[in-house]
């Protein structure tokens, strides 16, 4: 291709579509990844410990929260979401948010039937 | 070039002189593994349109195998079993091969980047992969036929297509998800694209109304399709070890499949209609020498029926057993989405109010389409509230009622926009006055065949029986008598179209003096679309913009 | 007739700007186009970009793929809570952890693979992309090995399936209660669900080992330490994503009721 360059500084490109919100190529450091490698093991074990205790219905929210915590923070710093733009962060969003509606409304018809299984 | 005389805005090159313009996409490379092998968004279109054209004449065959049987209250033509088959392929083939791919995969490929001043979208190889998907999916389908077919419906509802059929219905179940990933792919592409790839000074609100109808119609694809995914998954896993997900004797529920089924399937139907409505907006602005109203109103509207869209599935299953307060919920929300596809009936009809209107075929089918995704819309709040459903549900009425968004909205809506960018992708004009007996004998033959069937429907015909009692002959006859006219009117297109790429006339960039990025292009365009980027500097649809540049624009040498 | 672009009210770019920039964004800006660079986009960020959304808008797909058998979980764990329990209890929490360990260790792995490339070091990423490759085969080895047991067990849902391990557990030397034989049925519907969704998972696992193969051999090329990282980076997404389903599906399958005392 020629060597016009596309600068992306805003001048050339005042719609912002080549490099939106200036996205910083931040580099994630290993120490980071440490971390949350540590961390991610550590619920592990955090989650298998407490399965061993009856908490009642506190069990399985444990559980839950405890895998979402960790997914959350795979997601933002193995998978670089925090260092990324909000297109990004919206699609995760709305990619959660329909699988919550599914859940929801179909166990809503759930719940509601007068069939006694619950 | 002034325009014609007689009321048409038509305006066409010299055709003493003109020409094809020496290099475009179709003749820049030649060969079938150009085709086959091709990453040309263009010509994938091309593909595409070949492909869909050939199984809709298949749908259409089991079309006119289901009225032929219909013609007699009793069950003469054929046995029950073979009758199911019918409409499951008529179904399965029509949805899935022919209207969710129709208008995105060949006008949606073909126009989005030009629309957006891009030179391909963003994922070219995985545009072609989409097309490979679609055609091994249509394989499986012509398989499971050729093995005997399948009986459970397009719907697949268990414990029926799980425990007691013995059709084919993993091949068809595993046709239909390969055909799901394609258009998966198809609408990851559009978005990427949408998102990444305008030119300077496409502004989201400066894009044609097509393309923020592909949009809504590719976040449906890519959110909605992997749930039929998995529902067929299931089935087949269910027929395969008999795990008893969906088996109420192991415990498990049948309606879990519907809700999965519906999830996706309710989306389904704006998949397939929002990209239809796209090229409305285009033909009436075009044909009305108008600007849409209310561009922003439209534009939201589309992303309003995507993501209301998701909220009513369970309208399709009223009856079959879920709680009545989901149900109440439901139809609530089945009130509420209808409202943002009236939003786009009202702001056509004031772009139409005050605007140099013009008959052409595209316009024509413009007009059918508004008239008949009306009633087909209407019917469907009939449908969506509790106490008509449960009686209306099952029979014919549903039939009719989308067969008059679907046919008569949808395939309208494709072959409007056929029409409309035929001089665009091919640089001929189709013949106008064979068009335009054609539009009128699917308009004609449209209202007979299904106009009856909201008469049996309400009478309590049910839908898919293959006999019925004698009392309902008359209007059967008229539906099958329509559905001969209807068949005829698509048939036109196929010869004419053919035709007109040998012997139609030179088209030229813009016969239709429209707006839009595509229109200041040849026709046929350019492999790599544009010499240069464009900038986009108007607002869409700005005929004034237009008129000075066609004021001040040298299209003679010397 | 030639294209009648130019005759046209559009104008084109405007020439570019000679100088180079000082701003930190575009400290990585190159000036020379790298060789994979693709003639539709304008900008090495913008197809980079484009690539990285594409990727998630597929893994969001996979979310609502996945969804729907969570779902089917949620529901016949809530109607069938005891069979759960009690079939989830025959799984082996010992092996499950273990796989959990290897499995976020592989992801480790991979977020320094990914590293490596960005900051352009071959060998360090093949070595990483080699051992996301080994953990992930460790993994399904100690799958196998579970699947393997549950046959032997006849847990297995389909015709040998047998549920007199739940009917009877004192026979078998299992602390649990014994479930009615109804409810010891639906012990069926959790191992389908239990196969179904590692299965599900395990497939993934697959394909991501075999693009594995495919991506280490070119790294080993050298084709991913010149600047062009998105593959890796790409990969490195959907390896994440099988890993993120996996800590999910872990305490779903393995812990639903640990307590001594039920």
């Amino acid at each position: 291709m020629a060597h016009e360059t596309i600068h992306t500084d805003g001048t050339q490109d005042p719609m912002n579509v080549t490099n939106p919100e200036h996205a910083q190529r931040h580099i994630v450091t290993p120490l980071q990844y440490t971390y949350v490698f540590g961390t991610l093991l550590l619920f592990t074990g955090i989650t298998i410990g407490v399965a061993y205790i009856d908490l009642k219905w506190a069990n399985p929210v444990i559980a839950l929260g405890i895998a979402c915590f960790q997914a959350t923070i795979g997601i933002l710093f193995f998978m670089h979401v925090a260092y990324q733009s909000r297109l990004i962060k919206i699609t995760i969003g709305v990619g959660f948010f329909l699988f919550l509606v599914l859940v929801t409304m179909t166990m809503g018809d759930y719940v509601s039937r007068a069939w006694g299984m619950w | 070039m002034s325009a014609a005389i007689g009321n048409t805005i038509v305006s066409l090159p010299d055709q003493s002189t003109a020409q094809i313009p020496r290099h475009n996409y179709i003749n820049n490379e030649h060969g079938l593994l150009s085709w086959l092998l091709t990453s040309d968004h263009k010509r994938i279109a091309i593909l595409y349109l070949i492909s869909i054209t050939f199984f809709f004449f298949i749908g259409g065959a089991f079309a006119g195998l289901i009225r032929l049987e219909l013609l007699t209250p009793q069950p003469d033509l054929v046995s029950s079993d073979t009758y199911n088959k019918f409409f499951t392929m008529h179904g399965i083939i029509m949805i899935f091969l022919f209207l969710v791919p129709s208008v995105p995969a060949t006008l949606g490929n073909f126009l989005i980047p030009i629309m957006l001043g891009a030179k391909d979208l963003a994922f070219p190889k995985i545009n072609l992969l989409s097309w490979y998907l679609y055609m091994i999916g249509g394989t499986l389908t012509l398989t499971a036929l050729v093995l005997g077919g399948v009986d459970t419906g397009w719907t697949f509802t268990t414990p029926l297509s799980t425990h007691y059929l013995n059709t084919h219905v993993i091949t068809a179940a595993t046709a239909i998800f390969v055909a799901g990933f394609s258009s998966i792919f198809t609408g990851l592409n559009f978005i990427v694209t949408i998102h990444r790839m305008r030119c300077p000074g496409m502004t989201w609100f400066r894009m044609p109304l097509f393309v923020w109808a592909h949009y809504a119609a590719s976040l449906l694809m890519v959110l909605g399709t992997p749930v039929l995914a998995i529902a067929l998954t299931l089935v087949a896993l269910e027929r395969l070890f008999g795990i008893g997900v969906f088996d109420p004797t192991k415990g498990g529920d049948p309606l879990l499949f519907q809700h999965l089924f519906w999830f996706y399937s309710h989306p389904a139907v704006y998949i397939m209609i929002l990209p239809g409505m796209g090229v409305i907006s285009e033909v009436i602005s075009t044909f009305s020498r108008k600007r849409i109203f209310g561009y922003t109103a439209v534009a939201f509207s589309s992303v309003a029926i995507a993501l209301f869209g998701f909220f009513v599935w369970e309208h399709h299953m009223f009856i079959m057993g879920v709680s009545s307060y989901s149900a109440l919920v439901f139809s609530l929300l089945t009130m509420l989405v209808a409202v943002p596809s009236a939003i786009k009936i009202f702001n056509w009809t004031f772009t139409l109010q005050k605007g140099s209107i013009t008959f052409e075929t595209p316009m024509l089918y413009a007009f059918g389409f508004m008239g008949l995704f009306t009633i087909g819309g209407l019917t469907g709040i009939f449908l969506g509230s509790l106490g008509m459903d449960i009686h209306l549900t099952e029979t014919y009425f549903i039939v009719a009622h989308f067969h008059f968004v679907m046919v008569g909205g949808m395939l309208m809506a494709f072959l409007a926009g056929i029409h409309f960018w035929w001089p665009k992708m091919t640089g001929r004009m189709y013949p106008e006055s064979l068009s335009k007996l054609a539009a009128v004998t699917t308009f004609i033959g449209f209202n007979l065949t299904f106009l009856p069937q909201f008469i049996l429907g309400y009478l309590g015909m049910p839908r898919r029986y293959h006999a019925y009692p004698p009392e309902f002959q008359v209007l059967n006859v008229l539906s099958t008598a329509g559905a001969t006219v209807l068949g005829f009117g698509y048939m036109l297109p196929m010869l004419y179209l053919a035709w007109s790429l040998k012997y139609g006339a030179i088209a030229g960039n813009n016969p239709w003096q429209a707006t839009g990025l595509e229109w200041q292009i040849q026709s046929p365009p350019l492999m790599e679309n544009f010499i240069e980027t464009p900038v986009m500097d108007h607002e869409a649809y700005d005929y004034e913009w237009l008129a000075n540049k066609t004021r001040n624009e040298v299209t003679t040498v010397g | 007739m030639d294209n009648a672009l130019a005759s046209t009210g559009l104008t084109t770019q405007p020439a570019p700007d000679p100088h180079p920039h000082e701003t930190a964004v575009h400290a990585e800006h190159e000036h020379v186009a790298l060789p994979q660079h693709r003639h539709h986009f304008e900008t090495e960020e913008q197809q980079r970009e484009a690539g990285s959304f594409g990727m998630w808008l597929f893994l969001v797909t996979e979310i609502m793929f996945f969804g729907g058998m969570f779902f089917a979980y949620l529901l016949y764990r809530n109607w069938y809570y005891p069979a759960f329990a009690a079939a989830s209890s025959q799984l082996s929490v010992p092996l499950g952890g273990t796989n959990t360990a290897i499995l976020i260790t592989s992801g480790f792995c991979m977020a320094l693979g990914v590293w490596a490339a960005e900051v352009r070091r071959r060998k360090m990423l093949v070595v990483t992309l080699i051992l996301t490759t080994l953990f992930g085969l460790a993994f399904l080895g100690i799958k196998y090995d579970e699947y393997h047991e549950k046959y032997e067990l006849h847990h297995i849902p389909g015709n040998n399936f047998n549920v007199s391990q739940f009917v009877n557990p004192a026979a078998y030397g299992i602390k649990e209660e014994p479930l009615a034989p109804d409810m010891a049925q639906k012990t069926q519907i959790f191992f389908f669900l239990y196969f179904a969704m590692t299965g599900m998972h395990a497939v993934h696992l697959i394909i991501g080992i075999g693009l594995l193969f495919w991506l280490t051999w070119r790294a080993h090329r050298g084709d991913f330490s010149s600047g062009y990282v998105a593959p890796i980076e790409n990969f490195g997404l959907y390896w994440h994503f099988i890993d993120i389903v996996w800590l999910f599906l872990f305490p779903l399958l393995y812990l639903i009721n640990r307590h001594p005392l039920h």
